[in-house]
């Protein structure tokens, strides 16, 4: 094996990599562009995180929203109240920079934590239902989170959360989009992987076969929500401003169709569809009025026309491309 | 006691119309297993096609009881041919496709109504001519009625007993029951599946037109998304009452308009929106089928 293919050099250029972009881009992207493209970043991880849940075990959420805005307030809620008193014992040991980092990384996580025991206590008791049922709890939670949130005052309540540091950008949102892929693709491609795609065809057949479905469909809710509390963090420090507006029952329609859109247990599907339709709301930007007719229409006519999704469970792999190729070459 | 009666009142009026939403929700799963998200703006264009039928054919100061049944008929009407067209060209040819799809499609038509409304009636809220005159009716003991809500309780009420009629007593429904317990063995016995579902999209569209109008006559401002949470509410109406269940769907409205009017009442306004979502959950962790359902045997 040569040394560049250990993972964890592979891990270490990779950031390393991310780093030299995010350095460019910082300083010689414009802002909207700039915007955008984190944007993509976040819908990418929301995107992935719920294909977990509704793609790959075949669960059918549509609360997803709702775990995004508790990751979102929590993480918010530690930059601005614990922000301060962390600057001052971290920054003159290890300076601003680290102080930021240090300090992001702990509003993530602990809004990422909340968001997954969010999940924890959504998923147990609603697991019990079957799917249309499921649905409805999780907008049900969804709706209820976001009520909450719109009474807490801490939090700002109607008027909104503002003064969040601005801690996330290009660099931050696409690492996080790195780990929560790599996590996703690790659980799902893997022999216990299996296991949530047998739930997903037929729990009850898992479940004769010896494997745990209800301990699957658990894992699925607790780490789908876990990376939504991750993308509501980053969404919060990125943006520096939070309202409940933005978590509505919509947001996670938004995501749903990511999701579908892109395929359902297809990674590099809910990628590409997270971008697609991320970019394309501001590519009819120009058309005004009709834009957002468009938009539905569109949705529509694709559903009827290829309703397993753009590319269904398959995955868009170079290598299967290349593989593909040689075959046919060869054939000819 | 009197105050608490008066919320009971108001409660019971603004339930009539969840109830009303929800038997299209609860008629539409019954058959087709589908959630029609696009339902709750299908009552959006009813009261819509009521303002602008209004604005068009009403002098003003005309306003009476028989305009306004006019209007409820043409907003019934316009909303059955909606309903009708959804159908024909969004769902059904989705009938053998996964679920998910079928959903999302709902979705898209939904997001296809309000974003069209808002191009074509403008996003700002219209204000519903009063076609009748409110009067206030004292049955006793301090407690106030107004004839508009003895009115949208009447109205609902026949139009769901004539469901209910029309569901259980006559040969259609019969076919439509059938339809809803298994759509393959109803299309043996010669029932013409297609035309049922149909059938029941229509009927549940003009329902929705009607509560359309009627909630144009107690809340005036109607606007483009007013669709959204209503549907969203009367939707939880029939999943509580037990969906695909008619006579659950009333229930459902009904507990879902008390308990919100109750809510706003004694707690707080700001958790108006929450109480619907905490019932249902509430509905559905001790009783998953709803409050009137059946609980179907798992099929192995």
């Amino acid at each position: 094996m040569t040394p560049l293919a250990r993972p964890w050099m592979r891990g270490a250029g990779a950031v390393a990599a991310l780093g030299a972009l995010a350095w460019l881009l910082d300083r010689h992207l414009n802002a909207y562009y700039y915007q955008v493209l984190v944007l993509i970043g976040i819908n990418v991880i929301l995107a992935v995180s719920l294909n977990l849940i509704n793609g790959f075990t075949g669960l059918f959420s549509i609360g997803h929203a709702g775990f995004m805005a508790i990751g979102a307030y929590a993480a918010a809620a530690v930059s601005v109240y614990g922000g301060a008193a962390l600057h001052g014992t971290l920054d003159p040991i290890l300076g601003a920079a680290v102080g930021d980092a240090v300090l992001l990384l702990a509003a993530l996580a602990a809004g990422a934590v909340l968001a997954a025991g969010a999940g924890l206590v959504v998923g147990i008791p609603a697991l019990r239902l079957k799917s249309d049922y499921l649905a409805i709890a999780t907008l049900g939670f969804g709706e209820i989170i976001r009520v909450i949130i719109l009474n807490l005052d801490v939090v700002g309540g109607a008027r909104g959360f503002g003064d969040i540091p601005a801690l996330a950008g290009f660099f931050w949102v696409y690492l996080f989009v790195g780990i929560t892929l790599v996590t996703v693709h690790r659980m799902v491609r893997s022999a216990r992987g299996l296991a949530f795609l047998a739930v997903r065809e037929d729990d009850l057949a898992a479940e004769v076969m010896g494997i745990d479905a209800t301990r699957y469909k658990v894992t699925a809710f607790l780490v789908g929500s876990f990376f939504a509390g991750i993308a509501g963090g980053l969404f919060a420090h990125f943006l520096t401003y939070l309202h409940t507006n933005s978590f509505t029952f919509l947001r996670s329609i938004e995501i749903i169709v990511m999701v579908v859109l892109g395929g359902m247990g297809s990674l590099t599907g809910s990628v590409a569809s997270a971008a697609l339709l991320t970019v394309l709301p501001e590519l009819l930007r120009p058309l005004k009025d009709y834009r957002m007719v468009i938009y539905s229409a569109l949705l529509i006519v694709l559903m009827l026309t290829r309703p397993q999704g753009v590319l269904g469970d398959r995955e868009l792999e170079v290598r299967s491309w290349l593989a593909r190729r040689r075959r046919r070459e060869e054939a000819a | 006691m009197n105050e608490f009666l008066q919320q009971v009142v108001n409660g019971i009026a603004w339930g009539s119309l969840y109830a009303l939403i929800a038997l299209g929700y609860t008629m539409v799963y019954g058959v087709l297993r589908l959630i029609n998200f696009a339902h709750g703006d299908v009552y959006m264009i009813g009261a819509m096609v009521a303002y602008y039928a209004a604005r068009a054919l009403l002098a003003p100061g005309t306003a009476s009881a028989p305009a306004f049944f006019a209007l409820l008929a043409l907003s019934m009407a316009a909303c059955g041919l909606l309903g009708f067209l959804i159908e024909r060209l969004a769902y059904r040819p989705l009938r053998r496709s996964p679920k998910f799809t079928a959903l999302i499609t709902a979705i898209g038509v939904s997001l296809l109504l309000e974003n069209g409304g808002q191009l074509f009636f403008g996003p700002d809220p219209k204000f519903f001519p009063q076609l009748i005159e409110s009067r206030e009716i004292s049955p006793g003991s301090g407690i106030v009625i107004t004839n508009v809500q003895l009115l949208i309780l009447g109205v609902s009420l026949t139009l769901m007993l004539g469901l209910q009629f029309l569901v259980f007593r006559t040969r259609v429904g019969t076919a439509l029951r059938a339809v809803s317990y298994s759509a393959e063995t109803a299309s043996l016995m010669g029932i013409d599946v297609d035309r049922m579902i149909s059938l029941t999209f229509v009927l549940g569209s003009m329902l929705a037109g009607a509560a359309g109008v009627l909630v144009g006559l107690s809340n005036p401002k109607i606007e483009p998304l007013m669709g959204i949470m209503p549907g969203l509410k009367a939707f939880v109406a029939a999943v509580v009452g037990g969906i695909g269940n008619i006579p659950g769907a009333m229930a459902g409205g009904l507990l879902m308009g008390l308990s919100e009017v109750l809510v706003v009442g004694y707690v707080s306004s700001t958790y108006r929106d929450a109480i619907a979502f905490v019932i249902l959950i509430v509905v559905l962790l001790v009783r998953p089928s709803g409050l009137f359902g059946t609980s179907l045997e798992e099929k192995v």
